[in-house]
């Protein structure tokens, strides 16, 4: 069993949700990320998605932007960010780590290197923003191949036509996207959630994870109801951005974002 | 490798296939919540490009809107000048709003307004496409967004007027290197958030499939003209074609007519900037290597690490790190021949048809002229080269006039 489906198995024996928070790796700085993926984790959270810089990222909004250009000053290239991961892992052999980003830096190291690196460091699963299931096929066999879960989106405009051929290529989880538009954008409505959720549970028996608009305790309360998994990413970036040039209380206030979060998410049970 | 073999099996009429490949390139890289809106635009491009009424309408803005078709003119000046093959220019500078840009935003707005958007979007490197898509907005009555890098808003004013004089309204991009290839990100952020009402109309033969396609098609009416006039000017068709190539619609529109001819010689333009080998250019063909970007899988300007590099050409129309799929294929298949040239050689051959012509062609065409010279150097009178005169320049001469201390 993947590390990422033995995590999803604990938090049900536990009546818990996974919170799955995004931070983009090298920001702002490379030797930030390694002791902040570990406080992220003593601060709750389940699995960490972890950003790979790109100059060009199509669908981020401009939190995310800012924090892969961040990155990109101090050249953190796809490489650096498999080294952390593998950096990460001496500490914690557990919590699961999803790199997510664009394609090129991917073609451009070779899928059959990418998969050999990933699966050596450690890595659990790869969110490719860009790539859908549609050119998907030589890249999935590779990953599964080396054990590694392929993570895909699924959107307000998905239908359940493409929500089926999108679980044949998902393994893990799968990451519905609750807005149209860009990461970080405003509002979230709970109850188009909802409804959405059901139609994919319909369809698929992975665990469905809800990000976009999850920005407080309150809103990550809301969707983790009815999700079984919550991810925030521009909510905590934006702390990283204010506080960039201090680690120490930078670690502290996304630490504080997220436990908030994990209180209110276990107050349910 | 190709070979000559694989090469004569190729019906170049046939592709993409249906999913949007060119051979390895092309394709549909986005994010899932695009996915649903480019299969409700293919569906809607099938059903039209079929529908009489459709293309009557087209063909009809074409002609009485655009002023086409756009002549061939044979450069005799030039030519002499030059002392080769004879050099004939397809005018596409001549169409309204000056450049061959107008005849794929008027197909996509058509398209745009059968599919019951209000709102189009578009990006735009020099202000051509930008211009031609407010152009049609105001026509149609449709709102229009444009995105454009704050870079190249500096170095073309006059066309960001015309857009905002079309009522456009232009959205300067602050991200990344502030220039095409972030107004095509930003363009695409707007359509991923405004996808119920809004049309992105893509200004190149690149992006997601089908949008390659569409623009192609549109612009194909470059190439049929062109072969219908030079049989009946010159007699025949004509030895080589030669066009300029920064997402390379304009290529495209001249090319895709002719590639079944195989004995005709094609060749692609890219912009050189400085020189290959300072790396400060805009020539993925030439110098760059396979990638993904904006949807689709091409020839890109990339580094070790799978960043796009920022480019430099003189013509803000070339500056971009991608180039259609098309091309990318027509490269490996040995179908077309591309190279660059420097904005020096640009620059010259911009001074030599305004003196030697009296026509004052952009600097994107300016880079397909500085080829053709040398590429007619070396062959006989006989010969013909075909140049698409792609705009014309008026929208360069604070450009140049700037380049050359002169205030204007």
């Amino acid at each position: 069993m993947s590390r990422i489906s033995k995590t999803f198995e604990l938090l049900k024996q536990q009546n818990k949700k996974a919170l799955i928070p995004f931070v983009t790796a090298g920001d702002p700085q490379p030797g930030f990320t390694v002791p902040l993926m570990h406080d992220m984790v003593s601060a709750g959270a389940s699995i960490i998605e972890l950003g790979v810089p790109f100059s060009d990222p199509m669908a981020d909004g401009p939190v995310i932007q800012a924090a892969d250009e961040r990155a990109l000053e101090h050249h953190v290239s796809l490489s650096d960010v498999i080294a952390m991961v593998k950096a990460f892992r001496e500490g914690d052999e557990n919590t699961p780590v999803v790199l997510m980003g664009y394609l090129n830096p991917i073609e451009i190291m070779g899928y059959q290197r990418f998969a050999e690196l990933s699966a050596d460091a450690g890595i659990d699963g790869v969110l490719i923003v860009d790539m859908p299931p549609e050119e998907a096929t030589e890249f999935t066999a590779l990953m599964t191949q080396h054990e590694i879960n392929t993570i895909f989106l699924i959107s307000p405009t998905t239908s359940a036509g493409r929500i089926e051929k999108i679980n044949k290529y998902a393994s893990g989880y799968l990451y519905y996207v609750s807005l149209k538009g860009v990461t970080g954008a405003n509002t979230l409505d709970i109850d188009s959630v909802t409804e959405k959720l059901q139609q994919i549970r319909a369809i698929t028996g992975l665990p469905v994870g809800v990000g976009f608009g999850i920005k407080d305790g309150e809103t990550a309360q809301a969707v983790s109801r009815v999700a079984d998994a919550v991810v925030v990413g521009s909510a905590l970036v934006n702390q990283v951005a204010e506080h960039q040039n201090n680690q120490q209380i930078m670690n502290k206030k996304v630490s504080d974002v997220l436990s908030d979060m994990r209180n209110m998410m276990d107050d349910l049970a | 490798m190709p070979t000559a073999d694989n090469e004569q099996v190729i019906d170049y009429s046939k592709y993409p296939d249906e999913r949007g490949h060119f051979g390895r390139f092309g394709g549909l890289f986005v994010a899932e919540t695009l996915m649903e809106p480019l299969q409700e635009l293919r569906e809607a491009y099938e059903k039209y490009s079929q529908d009489e009424d459709f293309l009557k309408e087209f063909d009809a803005d074409l002609k009485h809107y655009v002023g086409r078709p756009s002549p061939v003119y044979f450069a005799e000046r030039l030519s002499g000048k030059v002392g080769g093959a004879q050099i004939w220019l397809k005018r596409e500078d001549l169409n309204h709003t000056g450049a061959h840009k107008v005849n794929n935003t008027i197909g996509q707005a058509l398209l745009a307004r059968r599919m019951g958007k209000t709102r189009i979007i578009a990006e735009t490197g020099a202000g051509q496409h930008g211009v031609a898509s407010a152009t049609v907005a105001a026509r149609l009555g449709l709102e229009c967004v444009v995105y454009m890098g704050e870079e190249d808003i500096k170095r073309q004013t006059a066309n960001v007027y015309r857009m905002k004089l079309l009522g456009a309204e232009v959205v300067p991009v602050t991200s990344g290197s502030k220039t095409l290839k972030d107004a095509l990100n930003e363009a695409m952020r707007d359509w991923v958030t405004n996808i119920d009402d809004t049309f992105y109309i893509i200004g190149t033969v690149a992006g997601p499939h089908p949008y390659p396609a569409i623009v192609r098609d549109f612009q194909s009416i470059i190439g049929r003209e062109a072969r219908d006039q030079m049989l009946e000017a010159a007699g025949r068709l004509p030895d080589a074609l030669v066009a300029c190539v920064g997402g390379g619609s304009n290529a495209i529109g001249l090319f895709h007519e002719f590639l079944n001819d195989k004995e005709i010689e094609i060749y692609g333009v890219e912009g050189g900037g400085y020189g290959i080998e300072t790396g400060r250019h805009a020539a993925p063909l030439t110098a760059g290597k396979s990638g993904v970007l904006h949807g689709n899988r091409t020839y890109l300007m990339s580094d070790d690490d799978g960043q796009i590099i920022e480019t430099h050409c003189i013509s803000a129309g070339l500056d971009y790190p991608g180039v259609g799929p098309e091309h990318a294929w027509l490269k490996e298949t040995g179908r077309a021949n591309y190279s660059s040239v420097t904005d020096e050689e640009a620059l010259q051959a911009f001074h030599e048809l305004t003196r030697i012509e009296g026509i004052i062609p952009a600097l994107e065409s300016s880079h397909a002229l500085a080829y053709a010279t040398k590429l007619a150097a070396q062959k006989s009178p006989d010969d013909i080269i075909l140049v698409n005169l792609s705009g014309r320049g008026d929208k360069d001469i604070h450009t140049v006039a700037e380049l050359e201390g002169i205030k204007v």
